[in-house]
């Protein structure tokens, strides 16, 4: 790998070698580097676009990461990830894309992943986006995130997408049985022309099931997002999501909320707010001593920590 | 040294000009404790913010150490040695406690060093150095943060907003003990605006401001009495006096 790839490595998954436990390592449309474990088994699909990840039950403590990075201008692919997570596991899956582009031919990546968590597993997904390069050539993202959670089971998805990303389509599904939980972050920047657009379908359908979607976001210069978040409440559940937006510059954000209350003891709640960074929050900092575009970058940072 | 000459400021509303500062003179010279009191919606708050430059004076000079400070910025005035802890701090969402106090000192400091500002206003460090300054935190907390922000500043002149509000009885004992602590090291002047007479107590100088003016100055004897003439009586037709006081 050379230093473009290691770099991209390093910010979507903070890698500086080889991870412990099991791995997949996507470079340019091919594995570059697989390993599984006794716990852990990574099989390639058939067809080369993508893998199936299988967790054996009762796994705890473990990792894998499948990070993804291209380098090469104009490259397109659609790679279909499937997680089969055993009963009662405890186990981190760190995810991610990273692409460099140089040349002038948009590169794009579609990761489509999908999720089946067993009974009472608890899992951490962390996906970072990241872009660099200073071609013309446009760098595209469209995750898919698609999550059965299965009766007591714990899901907690982090996304970050902070730079370089040009356009992104973003679509997260969930299925959540009996006392399922998932808490979803998303944080999310976008400058220059970006555009990102964040969908999220959560259906609630058992008893004592809940979910929390939170997305924190900064749109700066002409940049464009959208949020959709649609909660269906089928059972006696609670869900709640919020969208946190920064706005500055000419940039425009539009947020949707739905709910579906189809139970009538279903409790959901959104909650959107967008606007500005608060002066007073700019002024409190100059008087610590900092200037005015000082003080910007550090709320916007701390907003998206 | 600061000092304030023929300081006004106004605001138009409605095509009306408003006076909230009006014609106010006042010099602080160095190592000085003042205390600023005075009705509410006086223009104490005000005051402060155009030391601090958060309002640019309408008419009237800013000097500072000599120098005309008058169309410095904030962070200008800020780096020249002036801080200025608000009367309702503001919070921020994602900005931890640590975060807010390393900015204040303007270097990289450990997390020790960040306690033991907290340690000083009464906070159990621990708990709260990495806690997010936002909607979380009560109102007194935040207040002593805010404190805890400007003493790390140890800058030559400090401005207080009323400290005291919101800070329960056991605090307020440490509070006093870190103005004259911040008096007592590298010597600066403190300019507190306060309701509280055992702030009053100690302060070199009272400084009373009533509509936007200076009304009297001078020691805590010379000044009270007049004081609690001054806040009792007032010309609003529906001011009814409480019971007992006619
Ligand atoms: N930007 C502004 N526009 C209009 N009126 C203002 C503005 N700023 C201050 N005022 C008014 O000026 C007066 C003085 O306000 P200031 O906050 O300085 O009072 P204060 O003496 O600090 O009062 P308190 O003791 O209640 O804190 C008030 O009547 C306030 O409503
Ligand atoms: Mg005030």
């Amino acid at each position: 790998m050379d230093q473009v790839g290691a770099k991209l490595l390093e910010e979507i998954a903070g890698l500086h070698e080889i991870p412990e436990g099991a791995y997949n390592i996507r470079e340019n449309g091919k594995s570059v580097g697989r390993s599984s474990t006794e716990e852990i088994e990574i099989i390639p699909k058939d067809n080369g676009k993508g893998i199936d990840i299988h967790i054996k039950p009762g796994t705890k403590n473990k990792s894998v990461h499948i990070p993804v990075i291209i380098s090469q201008s104009g490259l397109k692919e659609v790679v279909y990830n499937d997680f089969y997570i055993g009963e009662d596991c405890d186990v981190t899956i760190v995810a991610g894309c990273g692409i460099h582009n140089g040349g002038k031919d948009s590169s794009q990546h579609d990761g489509i992943h999908s999720f089946f968590v067993g009974k009472n597993a608890h899992i951490k997904y962390v996906e970072k986006h990241y872009g660099s390069g200073d071609g013309n050539g446009e760098r595209i993202m469209n995750p898919e995130t698609i999550i059965n959670l299965g009766e007591g089971s714990f899901m907690e998805m982090d996304t970050v997408q902070i730079k370089g990303v040009d356009s992104t389509i973003r679509k997260t599904s969930a299925v959540l049985e009996k006392d399922a939980k998932l808490v979803v972050m998303e944080r999310l920047m976008t400058h220059g022309k970006q555009k990102a657009e964040s969908y999220f379908h959560v259906e609630l359908n058992g008893d004592g099931s809940g979910a929390n979607v939170v997305s924190r976001s900064v749109a700066k210069e002409s940049s464009y997002q959208k949020f959709v978040s649609d909660l269906e409440g089928n059972a006696a559940c609670s869900g709640h999501t919020e969208c946190d937006a920064i706005i500055m510059d000419e940039a425009k954000i539009s947020a949707v909320p739905q709910l579906e209350a189809n139970h009538p003891d279903a409790a959901l709640i959104h909650e959107a707010a967008i606007g500005k960074i608060a002066g007073e929050q700019i002024i409190k900092l100059m008087t610590l001593g900092l200037t005015e575009e000082e003080a910007e970058a550090k709320i916007v940072d701390g907003f998206l920590q | 040294m600061l000092e304030l000459k023929n300081i006004s400021f106004s605001v138009s509303e409605k095509k009306e000009e408003i006076g909230i500062l009006k014609n106010v003179n006042l010099t602080i010279e160095d190592g000085k404790f003042i205390v600023i009191t005075g009705p509410n919606g006086g223009g104490k708050s005000t005051l402060a913010k155009v030391i601090a430059g958060i309002e640019k004076p309408t008419e009237g000079q800013i000097l500072w150490n000599g120098e005309d400070i008058t169309q410095w910025s904030v962070t200008d005035r800020a780096k020249a040695g002036i801080s200025y802890a608000f009367q309702q701090p503001v919070r921020f969402k994602g900005i931890t406690v640590f975060d807010l106090i390393q900015l204040a000192t303007g270097n990289r400091i450990t997390v020790e060093e960040a306690c033991r500002y907290l340690a000083e206003v009464g906070l159990c460090a621990k708990d709260y150095v990495r806690r997010e300054v936002n909607a979380s935190l009560s109102g007194g907390e935040l207040k002593r943060i805010e404190i805890a922000t400007v003493m790390a500043r140890a800058t030559k002149l400090t401005v207080f907003d009323e400290p005291e509000a919101g800070i329960d009885l056991w605090s307020f004992q440490k509070l006093i003990g870190v103005f004259e602590k911040l008096h007592e090291v590298n010597n600066g002047s403190i300019l507190i605006i306060s309701h509280q007479e055992r702030i009053l107590n100690i302060a070199d100088e009272i400084v009373m401001i009533a509509d936007g003016q200076i009304t009297a100055r001078g020691r805590k004897e010379d000044i009270l009495p007049d004081i609690l003439e001054k806040t009792a009586s007032c010309s609003c037709q529906y001011y009814k006096e409480p019971a007992g006081l006619e």
